[in-house]
């Protein structure tokens, strides 16, 4: 009898264990799959002068330039507030606050800030910043918005790895006659320099895939010519991948996927990026 | 020299503590400017029609019950596919997986969570949707059910992510103590370590359910946007219109400042409620456990 319950329970975890893993397979296959798909068949679109051309023909031919470009700087600025925000922000619940009321609202704060969908952020970029404002329609305006949207992240991640800093750097620092703030400058930050630039990536790898913040805000379906000034509207990748594969009738699939194709890399390379800058400071770490 | 670095630790200080405070800040200003625009929608447009069951803008229509259905509608087939695929990879990354295997999977799951909704939704117009059409029969392969199997898949990440931190954090003499009672693996990670990490994994389950209602390309491309009343299970394979693809669909042509404009500051409001009550809760739940278990160690 007790033989018999202790192989039947070794047949329950057998098939558990296979359950279970079936399940993981279920869900990675499909992420290894689509990325391989766009890879695939988007490959073919690309060209030189896919890349470095503008569209034409009611953007059924030509290039996509003007929305790599205008990815480009709207990643950038949204690095251009949200990293110095974040990255003090993290500074500051990592080495100055105390376990109050106040801080804990912060980090409240900071989860409800993740946790806003998209879209509301869309709504709220374009009653604050393009028409309370009046930045208008502009890549300011897009920035700004995505900016917010970004912050969560690079502050939880930011404070994360300054909180891996060991204790006794700080109390050594300190003991030998450095101020606070060099010692945060100097030593914690130096210390947790790659695990910041990890969530800096990852956050901005958000931004640039993200597409209902700037619809409204600084998002145009076509533009003849690059921006010239941060007030001005941009093309922006996920935006024009929207708009060919929703708005206009007829448009070729090659063009569709290769757009996706490019988004994509630009995504996946941030992504590559953060992690092997992560993984080479875990090896390298030696506290 | 020494007064001037005195002064400007000082400045620096105080920067580094403002920015601090900007996450409350930021919540503040997102809800009085959702509240600016959407409030007057309230006196604008009658309980009746608000509240009535046809969201047709044109002709002064804006009746949010089949938007607010066709949210919950697909947001309840991707839970149904994020939470036991999210909880089963986890648990199978936590418990079961060799390191080697950890490395691999953790940031590939990462990566989904990366990969823009935007791309999703292109191929879930391109290839889920005619093979779903053709698979069930169905006049159309924008559905619903198209939607809620997308949005499972964007869902999967935060879930993976949350539930696998709760079941690392079980401590690992929890799960000695049960193999040294004679329990198997498989009985030790059913009644042992996933019953410790409850919390965590509702947590995990809230806020993938939370960045479900939230998401917006994918569903709007995918869903078919029609808006209509979902009241039966077979509403799943039909088109439906969601709270954030209404939004994200219309905001782009309504004049500024006009009814349609408000109403849609207004479903805005909503999806920041819903978004702040689940965040509320879910942290709610981490902060509780952790006094649980301060009182444990203590």
């Amino acid at each position: 009898m007790m033989k018999l319950l202790a192989r039947n329970r070794h047949s329950v975890q057998r098939l558990g264990y296979s359950l279970i893993t079936l399940m993981a397979v279920v869900t990675v296959l499909p992420i290894v799959g689509t990325v391989l798909f766009i890879l695939f068949k988007g490959g073919s679109a690309i060209s030189w002068e896919f890349i470095s051309g503008f569209p034409h023909d009611g953007m059924r031919a030509g290039g996509i330039l003007p929305a790599i470009i205008g990815t480009l700087y709207l990643t950038v600025g949204t690095a251009i507030f949200s990293v110095p925000l974040g990255i003090a922000a993290a500074i500051y619940l990592s080495e100055y606050a105390k376990d109050t009321q106040l801080t804990r609202l912060i980090r409240l704060a900071i989860i409800n800030l993740a946790g806003i969908p998209s879209v509301v952020y869309g709504l709220f970029g374009l009653g604050l910043f393009v028409l309370f404002l009046q930045f208008g329609t502009s890549i300011l305006a897009a920035s700004l918005t995505l900016s917010i949207m970004t912050l969560p992240v690079i502050i939880s991640t930011a404070e994360e790895a300054l909180r891996s800093v060991p204790q006794q750097f700080r109390t050594v620092s300190i003991s030998l006659g450095a101020t606070r703030w060099q010692t945060i400058r100097k030593i914690v930050i130096k210390e947790a320099l790659p695990g910041i630039l990890t969530g800096v990536i990852l956050g901005l790898e958000r931004a640039a895939g993200e597409t209902a913040p700037i619809l409204f805000t600084g998002a145009a379906f076509f533009l003849p010519r690059l921006p010239g000034s941060p007030f001005d509207a941009t093309m922006a990748l996920p935006y024009h991948l929207f708009v060919i594969s929703t708005q206009v009738p007829e448009m070729p699939i090659q063009i569709q996927y290769g757009t996706a194709l490019v988004l994509l890399v630009f995504v996946l390379t941030m992504n590559v990026i953060a992690t092997i800058i992560r993984s080479r400071a875990r090896a390298k770490r030696q506290w | 020299m020494e007064k001037s670095l005195n002064w400007r630790e000082f400045v620096i200080t105080r920067a580094i503590k403002a920015s601090g405070y900007s996450a409350i800040v930021f919540v503040l200003l997102i809800f009085f400017f959702l509240m600016r625009e959407g409030l007057p929608a309230i006196g604008e447009v009658e309980a009746g029609n608000l509240f009535s069951l046809r969201w047709y803008p044109i002709e002064e229509m804006f009746g949010i019950l089949p938007l607010i259905s066709g949210s919950i509608i697909v947001t309840i087939g991707a839970a149904l596919i994020a939470v036991p695929f999210g909880i089963g990879t986890a648990v199978y990354i936590s418990e079961i997986a060799p390191r080697w295997m950890r490395e691999i999977l953790k940031p590939l799951v990462e990566l989904l969570g990366g990969l823009p909704s935007v791309v999703l939704g292109f191929l879930g117009i391109l290839v889920v949707s005619p093979n779903l059409r053709i698979l069930l029969d169905l006049p159309t392969g924008l559905t619903a059910f198209t939607g809620s199997l997308l949005l499972g898949g964007i869902a999967v990440p935060t879930v993976v992510s949350v539930a696998e931190d709760a079941l690392d954090a079980v401590p690992r003499a929890y799960r000695e103590g049960a193999w040294a009672l004679g329990a198997t693996k498989w009985q030790t990670i059913w009644r042992v370590t996933l019953p410790a990490a409850k919390s965590g994994v509702l947590t995990a389950i809230m806020l993938g359910v939370g960045r479900a209602i939230g998401e917006t390309m994918t569903v709007m491309m995918v869903t078919g946007n029609a808006p209509v009343l979902a009241t039966r299970l077979g509403s799943l394979f039909s088109p439906v219109r969601t709270m954030t693809a209404t939004i994200a669909a219309e905001m782009g042509e309504v004049a500024n400042g006009s009814v349609h404009y408000h109403t849609l500051f207004l479903i805005g409001i909503i999806l920041f409620l819903i978004s702040l009550t689940v965040n509320v809760l879910a942290s709610s739940v981490v902060f509780r456990t952790k006094k649980r278990a301060e009182r444990i160690l203590s």
